[in-house]
């Protein structure tokens, strides 16, 4: 494993270089908190703030994102003929995300990315992607990532982790795309790799140790889906929600999405959406009948798909990456530990 | 791979009123590009996303059936805003589709079993395609007694009349046409629901004779019933689901019954594992 | 605000106890600092889960609708104003709810108070006018009134208009001179500043609609921009179709709206869409002397008919 250790007056100097091959994203300071951005010319990634409202997800997924388009005008040859938006495949690059948010970005291409189907927008993003992780040095109260399969050094799913050492970055390059995104910075600085790795794994033990949030998950899959289905706790749970959908929007791990049809004048244009399992909408037949009709229907399917269906479906784990930020944005604090401990501890004849 | 979002052009071909009260119009349409119908090679079963631009998409079971050739059919009942564009449009216009997509019926258990078929309303398009496909000659010796139980309202709300009337005639296939009710004298099937035919029609259930059901929610629920009094097993009855979809590919997340996503999984499902699923259909 | 606590404790026990309700609606502690949650409780056991503070700034008239048998519920000042709304809009019966009134001093701005920090808040006490705020870097003591939210610094209502019970003493009325200031303040700008203003509000709105869901008055079974045949508004992140949401709403509240801000303290993206709002506010106030729910005899302005109505269309 190569080491590089960046002086961090060469920081910016390096970040403009890489625009010569790479479009920057990364967290961005505004009015009301920290959004993962494009980077404008000039702009650095904030990389001082523990975590920001929306996650790195619409760097692949955006909110709104036109799939298809086409002309309706009969005079011409192609009419009502659909096709795919021109993709910019250039390369790509997020500096400055949090651990947890590229581990969920593993999570969301076990969806994207089947055997069957491949969905081209996320994984052409995907592969066009360079992910430049920077660890947490100091968690938050609401980070529980250790206990939902990652933390805030770990290292999955990106192809450089960095750590901040007040002056300088030590980056650990993971992949031959984190070479390259390196090397575009012109960061080269080799250093020892058994020191380095000694710095890591102190602040790694360092960072896990001030993580003072937990969730005990251990007992979810021995109980049936139908048993906590049927569990008698979900309306009290859900009884706050207002269906915002807030929770999933805020989600790194939340890929649903609807589909939506729009046109100007002659042109059409087909558009995916990001869509929220908290909505009545999401699951309305047109007949008006709609099986998850109610809050409590649809606030079950938030936890049972993220701590039952998912790991039940892909045996890896839950489907949450332990970030806080559904706890933190959920305008009524309905809280996924709270939950999962009632999941997690429900036995069903007590 | 192809995008799985992008679909196949096709023209309308023929359109023909389905019902008397004109609410179901059948759409017959032919690829534009020939290589894109062996690339649309579907089972019995099966759906498809039928897809007008700028207005959406819709998924709908595949009517035609696989050993029909040059063509593929869709009969449509008008509800909303993609069905009331699609009833509003002319022959030769162009439009797209999608698939296929999903499972089908378990072709390959129901080789040498007794098959019995029961439709209720316009839920007969996937079983007008499997019927079609099992007396196909080349198919018609995999499988035994064949048992079809159809209803609708009134005589004119039945679906393929023309071909319900031929298949009746034949010795290969035995027809129990019903309607709820007819002032018609010439009437010369059942009246009667649809669990009532079932369960004085329908063969008894051995262990090789499958049920397939598909229908509205009410006919499904007191169907299952007579099913059971039949002596049908809950492996042995097999249904197709409509959940609210958009992808059909198992990406957008939206019609799934627990960890199954209807759309990919499914549409077809057996009565033993919907069992072992939340009823969130 | 302890022994308000106590009080409406006292208040659901007896109310359950006596199986005068089903339930009792009210707050709930947090799982995190700053926080409460709406809770219902259906046992007078539970009743010990009631909580009131500053950071109750939901409005619990949102849940009272489609209850089954009667209900009691905490209602600060304009919590009660909403419900009054909801009787007079035939959502909820009088004699369904048992109002716990609750005089209220006041919400507090938590996106104010997190600003303070550049780090997460660990820790939020009140004590009486103070508040004791920490985190993992500092500490601080701030004065309760000077981190109000707007609506309640701008209250002229706080002590429940309608109530079966009250859980505390009445508490003073705060006289206002200028009740309107941010909305004159835009109203200032040139054409081109304030559309700016308005453009640069909504930037950031994810169109989550917690705003909409957080506010009594939104109890459409199809709000508009759910509504696919005809379909009024896209559903994506177009600019205009954000615009036309936020406009739209807010002309559906006009008259009715209390400013009870529990839009604005949904909003995950921190959007004070009360200036939608409250510029329609000052306008049913300023042509019609209107105060949303005040009064129990009165529709709304805009769903009423009078002679001396202030425009000439009528005539
Ligand atoms: C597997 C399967 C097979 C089917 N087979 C058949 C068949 O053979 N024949 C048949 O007639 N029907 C069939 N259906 C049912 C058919 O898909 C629906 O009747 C059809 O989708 C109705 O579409 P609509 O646009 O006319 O209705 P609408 O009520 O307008 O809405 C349904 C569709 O419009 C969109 N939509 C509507 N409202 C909203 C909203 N508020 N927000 C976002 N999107 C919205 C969605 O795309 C939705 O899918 C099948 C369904 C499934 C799942
Ligand atoms: S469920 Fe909540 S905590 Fe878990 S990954 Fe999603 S936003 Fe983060
Ligand atoms: S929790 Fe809901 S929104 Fe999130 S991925 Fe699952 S079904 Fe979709
Ligand atoms: S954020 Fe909270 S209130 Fe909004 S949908 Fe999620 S759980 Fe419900
Ligand atoms: S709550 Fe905020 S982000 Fe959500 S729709 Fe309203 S203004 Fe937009
Ligand atoms: S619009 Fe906002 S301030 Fe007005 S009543 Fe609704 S939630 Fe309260
Ligand atoms: S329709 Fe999208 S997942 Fe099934």
């Amino acid at each position: 494993m190569k080491f590089i250790t960046i002086d961090k007056k060469n920081w910016a100097k390096g970040i403009e270089k890489s625009r010569e091959t790479y479009r920057l994203f990364g967290p961005v300071k505004d009015k009301n908190g920290v959004f993962i951005r494009t980077l404008e010319k000039d702009m650095l990634p904030d990389m001082t703030i523990n975590d920001s409202i929306m996650s790195v997800k619409s760097v692949l997924f955006p909110q709104t994102e036109k799939i298809l388009f086409t002309t309706l005008d009969e005079a011409k040859e192609d009419h009502h003929i659909m096709k795919r938006v021109e993709f910019d495949s250039s390369p790509r690059a997020v500096v400055g995300i949090r651990p947890y948010d590229a581990k969920a970005i593993e999570l969301v291409k076990m969806n994207f990315d089947t055997d069957d189907y491949r969905d081209p927008y996320w994984c052409d993003a995907y592969e066009a992607t360079t992910f430049v992780g920077v660890g947490i040095n100091k968690p938050g109260p609401f980070d529980f990532s250790t206990s939902a399969g990652t933390g805030p050094f770990s290292e999955s799913g990106l192809d450089v982790l960095m750590a901040d050492l007040d002056n300088a970055y030590l980056a650990k390059i993971l992949t031959g795309k984190g070479e390259a995104f390196m090397k575009s910075c012109g960061f080269e600085k080799n250093t020892d790799e058994k020191e380095s790795q000694a710095l890591f794994d102190i602040l790694r033990k360092e960072a896990e140790k001030n993580i003072s949030s937990h969730i005990d998950t251990g007992k979810l899959k021995g109980k049936t889906v139908l048993e906590l289905h049927e569990a008698p706790f979900w309306d009290d749970i859900a009884f706050a929600c207002i269906n915002c959908g807030t929770c999933t929007f805020v989600c790194p791990t939340c890929w649903c999405f609807d589909i939506q049809d729009e046109t100007k004048q002659k042109s059409a244009g087909r558009f995916r959406n990001w869509d929220t399992c908290m909505s009545p909408l999401f699951t309305k037949h047109a007949t008006g009948h709609n099986p998850r009709d109610s809050k409590t229907q649809r606030v079950r399917q938030r936890f049972m798909h993220k701590l039952k269906y998912f790991p039940d479906k892909y045996d890896k784990g839950i489907m949450c990456v332990g970030c806080g930020r559904c706890v933190k944005s959920c305008p009524v604090n309905i809280d996924i530990r709270e939950v999962c401990k009632i999941m997690n501890s429900y036995e069903k004849n007590n | 791979m192809e995008n799985p979002y992008l679909p196949y052009p096709v023209r309308i071909d023929n359109i023909e009123i389905a019902t008397e009260d004109k609410s179901l119009k059948t759409f017959k349409f032919v690829f534009l590009n020939p290589e894109d119908e062996k690339k649309f090679s579907y089972q019995a079963g099966q759906f498809a996303e039928l897809s007008i631009p700028g207005v959406g998409e819709i998924p709908i079971g595949i009517a035609s059936s696989p050993v029909e050739k040059g063509f593929v059919k869709f009969t449509v009942f008008r509800t909303g805003v993609v069905t009331s564009h699609l009833h509003n449009m002319k022959i030769g216009d162009i439009m797209g589709i999608r698939g296929p997509l999903g499972n089908w019926y378990p072709w390959d258990k129901l080789e040498n079993k007794n098959v019995v078929i029961i439709g209720g309303g316009f839920a007969f398009t996937t079983l007008r395609s499997s019927i079609i496909y099992m007396l196909d000659p080349a198919n018609r010796k995999k499988f035994k007694n064949i048992d079809v139980v159809y209803g609708a309202r009134s005589p004119g709300m039945l679906l393929y009349r023309e071909e319900l009337y031929e298949w009746e005639k034949r010795d290969d296939i035995n027809m129990h046409i019903t309607v709820d009710g007819t002032n018609d004298p010439t009437w010369k099937y059942h009246k009667g629901f649809v669990p009532q035919i079932v369960e004085q029609n329908a063969p008894k259930a051995d262990e090789n004779t499958y049920a397939i059901i598909c229908g509205p929610p009410i006919m499904i629920k007191f169907t299952q019933p007579a099913l059971v009094a039949l002596g049908y097993k809950e492996h042995q009855i097999i249904m197709s689901l409509e959940n609210r979809m958009k992808c059909g590919i198992g990406m957008c997340g939206r019609c799934n019954i627990g960890k199954e996503l209807v759309c990919k999984d499914g549409p077809v499902f057996t009565l033993e594992q919907l069992n072992k699923t939340p009823k969130e259909y | 605000m302890d022994t308000c606590i106590q009080k409406i404790r006292e208040i659901a026990f007896q109310l359950l106890d006596k199986k005068e309700v089903e339930k009792v609606i009210g707050f709930s502690n947090g799982t995190i600092p700053m926080a409460t949650s709406p809770i219902t409780i259906a046992s007078k056991q539970d009743t010990e889960k009631l909580v009131f503070n500053s950071t109750c700034g939901l409005n619990l008239a949102n849940y009272i609708r489609q209850q089954k048998g009667k209900i009691a519920v905490i209602a600060k000042g304009c919590d009660s104003r909403n419900i009054v709304t909801h009787i007079i809009e035939n959502q909820v019966k009088r004699d369904q709810v048992y109002i716990i009134g609750v005089p209220c001093n006041g919400m507090i701005n938590k996106s104010k108070i997190k600003s303070l920090f550049e780090d997460e808040i660990q820790k939020f006490e009140e004590d009486g006018d103070s508040l004791i705020i920490e985190s993992s870097s500092k500490k601080e003591k701030l004065k309760k009134n000077d981190y109000l939210r707007e609506n309640c610094r701008l209250c002229q209502h706080r002590n429940p208009v309608i109530y079966d019970v009250l859980a505390g003493d009445l508490v003073k009325e705060q006289i206002i001179d200028v009740p309107y200031p941010d909305v004159e303040k835009i109203a200032a700008l040139e054409a081109d500043a304030r559309w700016i203003h308005f453009q640069d509000l909504t930037k950031n709105c994810i169109r989550c609609y917690a705003c909409r869901n957080a506010c009594p008055l939104c109890y459409c079974p199809t709000c508009f921009v759910d509504e696919s045949g005809p379909q009024w508004v896209g559903k994506g992140q177009d600019k205009t179709d954000i615009n036309t949401f936020h406009f739209l709403r807010a002309f559906h509240c006009a008259g009715r709206c209390t400013d009870c801000g529990a839009c604005a303290e949904a909003c995950p993206m921190d959007i004070n869409v009360r200036d939608f709002t409250r510029k329609l506010n000052k306008d049913t106030f300023d042509m019609f002397g209107w105060e949303a729910g005040l009064d129990l005899t009165k529709r709304p302005p805009l769903d009423a008919y009078s002679p001396d109505d202030p425009n000439d269309f009528i005539k």
